[in-house]
């Protein structure tokens, strides 16, 4: 997979500023400018985001005035009424339903992927590749199709409105993806460590565990940042075959547009804390977000 | 082998910090139904209960912890959705009686059919033993319209509901016009037009435009029956192209387009209340159950607005009749806690909580006739309790328009394909609303899927 | 929960040992086994979860179901699918799934490279720049699609035709029009709201294309005295081939699944139904399993035939390895 990367040659060094290095007025000028550009092109973009967060500090009435009222005093009315002022329902066991979801389900993905990919770029299987598009493959078919039997196997087993069945199905999801990106990381595993270790008589959970995830750490971090961002975000599943308990934040959150008048501050609240984990988690890793998103193929 | 010892020691480890994960995430979410959170052995039962989330049922929520829970030691776990998700949920519960519900917000139009099917708990063996609930109490078409065709009763109302006009005093005093007593719809579209723009900003009439049939479908329905249309003839065939649906589609499409509210076809009754409590509109046919939120004590618009009955057209009356109620899932294993929840949400002392403790006219009202007797109330309703009454006694289910019937419903038609009709038929009409198509476009579509569903009934 | 269990219970790939009992050829017997063990929880649970559900789509498209009407369900043979075919609603969705899908990925793919090109240059805050641009894709698409919706399109207080009214105000226009976007344009109200959502994604992947490129060889160009567009379409476009294909690719995946924005911002009306919504309405508010699971299989062969071109791509893509025997 690396050869995305390289194109050939030895993976080169990032190119340390031989090309913009501004050595004149002029190009230092011409960068000021470019600057600016980025700066209003990136705030315009963000817009919408932080309107959102804006609001979610605004009170009802001022959220809802036109023309905006941007200078609207700040309160956090929003967000009291999102955890539950005024007895409304808690967020707190829809939050921690997908957190448990999340979580879970990716500590499977990670426990199931990390053999897999082992099979597929270390020890090969025979037609590797086919099986990597196998995976790939079952990526593409409509989720859709399969919720109704998926609905019927679960009223069927009492495991409808149960936290595990998303685990199950959010492992599924996130499975091939999983393995696309791990198989290119174990890649870049030296096989002269594990030979060591299988010298030494290792069994293969034990050079799983202590030989390579601690040299693969970086792409596992990027796997189970994925995996975890899309478990999280996942609604339609959470929407049909949840109810009380294992209901997620975001089964949650389309509740939240209520008929009784204004919403707009409690929904941009709701939304900032939904979305707060995932932005979090993706803010303190962008490079490992850009490696994920891009199934390992990009380093 | 210290060193293999060792690593299957890791191993059993692992396996057991995995079993205990397990056994601690239990078989269940966090949202609890029985869960952890109660301690073991579980003393108190719990309910599941799926509500649309109408201002009544929020405040509902709100209330059931200190008021019912505290005295039963019932827990009770809500599910508050938007009416059509709300809708596709407790059907697809209920149909498979999957039972992850004890209680659902149900309405007329689920009672005959859900009974016929067998998903709901009969509530008769209840209400006889519950003296204190007072079933006379509640009013005759309501009862009526909850009660099967085997003659049980099987859902109980939380609040009902009757369609009428409301309109903004002030704005039509500024204009000088005068909304008579009993308006039609040709004297309403006059009034809307004159209206339009009184202040700026502000449109003539608020109609719902939004997709689904428990939206846009029941006011237009409505109008559909006092102009002399109908669905359905007698034996199923379907009339959407016929004179009297086509007049009424033209006509209220033409109305919302021309002083409608910005947004019609995204505009359901949710929307429109919003516009009335802005002073967005000056005028909204809609449900009674919205007078109460306007009326109530933050509103804005607070004693600014009048009530009329629905206009009509070729009929005496047109408003509509329809409440949420509780129904109870056969499926459910907790049938007496959940009698015990009915009883408490539809009973007259809840009526007397809201009173107090949110304000009189914010009582889900509509169901009781003492409701109609109580000086309190009459005192904060005054505007809009008696019209309500009146408006609810007067319609006829089985009888709605000028021609006969296959199935009673005044807003629609009680068959269970239905909401997927109306919820289509509805979307053509929204798209003509958007300006997408014609009337006759829509119409002509809609037509051939009213006839596919109309031929299943034969 | 099985893979510790597996790989425990089977021998671990062990050369030497395979060697000694005979060393037959390279995939027979014991030894590939071996080599398969740690695949196999992997593949067997994705089998289980994603196809043994299609099986049972297979079957119960064969039937008459609505769960509406319990006591008529009977066996119908074919019919279902003689519905999905002569549906106008099924052909108007594949249609909006084809137009959603492609307008979208063009769309930000085309931004995100001028955003990634931007990016690519020097410039005083230029980490904040990114984490602002990339902040759309970390908002959970739920609230990206809510907060469009209302916050952002609605024609009384949305931002939209606020900021608009407070421009006009600027100019003395107290009545401007306020135009009601998802009614008007609700196809490109759902592709913008989309489109907001999938750019930061594309730039991201590009910019980590524009950043591998050769700096030795951009030099030599530069020395060569190329021109700023020269190089752009001689070296930098080529290069980022792979990374565009790689976007397009992964965009049309998670797109044309894209369920959230159109169940939120206009619930599948004003001819914004996809074949996700489609279905999910056939099954979930018609409530007509039968048809549901029919349209279901019959979506389920369509994207067969299109991943197996996708994939013939995506092959391309990944096919020369690592230096790995």
């Amino acid at each position: 997979m690396t050869t995305l990367t390289t194109a050939g040659a030895p993976a080169p060094a990032r190119s340390k500023g031989v090309r913009h290095a501004p050595h004149t007025r002029k190009a230092r000028r011409k960068a000021a400018w470019i600057g600016l550009l980025a700066w209003i092109v990136g705030i315009v973009f963000c817009v919408p985001a932080l309107w959102m967060l804006l609001t979610s500090f605004h009170s009802e009435p001022d959220a809802a005035t036109n023309p905006p009222s941007i200078a609207a005093p700040l309160t956090l009315s929003g967000y009291k009424v999102f955890f539950g002022a005024g007895g409304g329902a808690s967020p707190w066991p829809p939050l921690i339903n997908s957190a448990l979801s999340s979580v879970l389900s990716t500590a499977l993905v990670l426990a199931l992927a990390l053999p897999a990919a082992y099979a597929l770029s270390i020890k090969r299987v025979r037609k590797w590749t086919d099986v990597m598009f196998f995976f790939l493959s079952t990526k593409m078919l409509p989720v859709v199709a399969g919720l109704l039997p998926v609905y019927l196997f679960a009223k069927n087993t009492g495991l409808l409105d149960n936290v595990w069945l998303l685990v199950i199905l959010y492992t599924s999801m996130n499975l091939p993806i999983a393995v696309w990106m791990m198989q290119s990381f174990l890649a870049d595993v030296p096989v002269s460590i594990i030979e060591a270790a299988q010298v030494d008589g290792a069994r293969l959970p034990t050079v799983l565990l202590r030989v390579v995830a601690p040299v693969a750490a970086p792409g596992i971090a990027a796997t189970s940042l994925i995996c975890f961002i899309f478990s999280w975000n996942e609604l339609l599943f959470a929407r049909v075959l949840t109810g009380v308990r294992a209901e997620t934040a975001p089964v949650f959150l389309t509740g939240f547009v209520t008929s009784q008048g204004l919403f707009l501050a409690q929904l941009c609240a709701a939304s900032v804390v939904v979305s707060l984990p995932v932005l979090a988690a993706g803010f303190a890793a962008q490079d490992k977000l850009v490696q994920g998103l891009s199934l390992g193929a990009v380093k | 082998m210290p060193l293999k010892q060792r690593r299957q020691g890791t191993y059993v480890r692992l396996g057991a910090s995995v079993a205990a994960a397990t056994l601690l995430a239990g078989c269940a979410g966090a949202g609890g139904g029985g869960g952890s959170s109660s301690g073991g052995g579980g003393g108190g039962k719990a309910l599941n209960v799926l509500m649309v989330n109408n201002p009544q049922m929020t405040e509902l929520q709100k209330l059931t912890a200190d008021n019912f829970t505290k005295k039963t030691g019932i827990k009770v776990h809500f599910t508050v959705l938007p009416e059509n998700d709300a809708r596709d949920k407790f059907t697809q519960d209920f149909s498979n009686q999957a039972g992850q519900y004890d209680i659902a917000t149900i309405s007329n139009f689920e009672v005959p059919f859900y009974a016929k099917n067998g998903w709901l708990a009969p509530l008769d063996s209840y209400v006889k033993k519950d003296k204190a609930f007072d079933q006379a109490d509640i009013l005759g078409p309501m009862q009526e319209s909850l009660t099967g065709d085997d003659g049980k009763l099987y859902a109980e109302p939380f609040y009902g509901e009757s369609s009428f006009l409301m309109y903004r005093k002030d704005l039509f005093a500024k204009k000088h016009l005068t909304m008579p007593a009993h308006p039609t719809w040709q004297q309403v579209a006059d009034l809307a037009a004159k209206v339009d723009g009184a202040t700026p900003g502000v449109k003539g009439i608020c109609l719902r435009g939004l997709p689904g049939w428990g939206e846009m479908i029941a006011p237009l329905t409505t109008v559909v029956n006092t102009m002399g249309g109908t669905w359905y003839d007698k034996d199923w065939n379907a009339q959407l192209t016929g004179p009297g649906f086509e007049k009424a589609t033209k006509f209220y499409v033409d109305l919302v387009r021309k002083h409608g509210e910005a947004g019609a076809a995204q505009s359901g009754y949710a929307e429109c209340l919003n516009d009335m409590t802005q002073g967005k509109t000056a005028m909204w046919y809609d449900s009674t159950a919205g007078a109460g939120s306007l009326e109530a004590s933050d509103s804005p618009v607070k004693g600014k607005i009048g009530y009329v009955p629905a206009p009509v057209d070729k009929t005496k009356t047109s408003g509509w009749l329809y409440t949420w109620a509780w129904g109870v899932q056969k499926a459910s294993k907790n049938q007496d806690a959940a009698w015990k929840f009915i009883s408490w949400a539809s009973g007259k002392g809840y009526e007397d909580l809201v009173g107090k403790k949110i304000g009189w006219s914010n009582v889900p009202a509509g169901k009781r006739a003492s409701t109609y007797s109580n000086p309190d109330y009459l005192k904060d309703a005054s505007a809009f309790a008696d019209i309500t009454k009146k408006s609810i006694a007067g319609v006829d289910p089985k009888n709605p328009g000028v021609q006969q019937r296959p199935t009673p419903g005044i807003q629609f038609v009680d068959f269970p394909g239905f909401t997927d009709l109306g919820t289509k038929v509805s979307q053509e009409i929204s798209s003509a609303i958007a300006g997408k198509q014609s009337v006759e476009d829509a119409l002509k579509k809609s037509q051939a899927l009213a006839e596919k569903a109309g031929k299943e009934q034969k | 929960m099985s893979a510790p269990v597996t790989t425990r219970s089977l021998p671990p790939a062990d050369a030497s040992r395979t060697a000694r009992r005979g060393g037959r050829a390279p995939g027979g017997g014991a030894r590939a086994w071996a080599t398969r063990a740690p695949l196999m929880p992997a593949l067997l649970f994705l089998i289980a979860v994603t196809q043994l559900p299609f099986v049972a789509t297979l079957v119960i498209s064969l039937f008459d179901w609505n769960s509406l009407a319990p006591g008529k369900r009977h066996f119908h043979g074919l019919s279902n699918y003689a519905t999905v075919f002569t549906d106008s609603d099924m052909r108007d969705s594949v249609f909006t799934t084809i137009l959603l899908t492609v307008t979208v990925v063009v769309a930000s793919v085309v931004i995100g490279l001028l955003l990634a090109l931007l990016l690519d240059r020097k410039f005083f805050g230029r980490g904040i720049v990114r984490t602002l641009l990339i902040t759309p894709f970390l908002l959970v698409p739920v609230s990206a699609a809510l907060l469009w919706k209302h916050v952002l399109y609605n024609p009384e207080y949305g931002l939209l035709n606020g900021a608009w009214s407070w421009v006009a105000g600027l100019f003395g226009d107290h009545t401007p029009a306020q135009p009601d976007w998802i009614s008007n344009m609700p196809l490109t109200a759902v592709e913008i709201a989309l489109v907001w959502q999938w750019t930061p994604f594309m730039m991201l992947i590009l910019l980590a294309g524009l950043q591998s490129r050769p700096a030795e060889t951009l030099e030599a160009a530069r020395l060569d005295g190329a021109g700023p567009w020269q190089m752009f379409r001689f070296l930098t476009l080529p290069h980022l081939r792979r990374y565009l294909e790689l976007g397009i690719l992964l965009g049309s995946i998670n797109v044309v699944q894209n369920f959230d924005a159109v169940f939120t911002i206009t619930a599948g009306g004003l001819g914004t139904a996809n074949l996700p919504y489609t279905i999910y309405e056939t099954f979930y508010q018609a409530h007509e399993y039968g048809l549901a699971s029919a349209a279901g299989v019959v979506v389920v062969i369509g994207t067969i035939i299109i991943a197996t071109f996708a994939l013939r791509v995506v092959s391309s893509l990944f096919t020369e390895e690592a230096g790995r025997a």
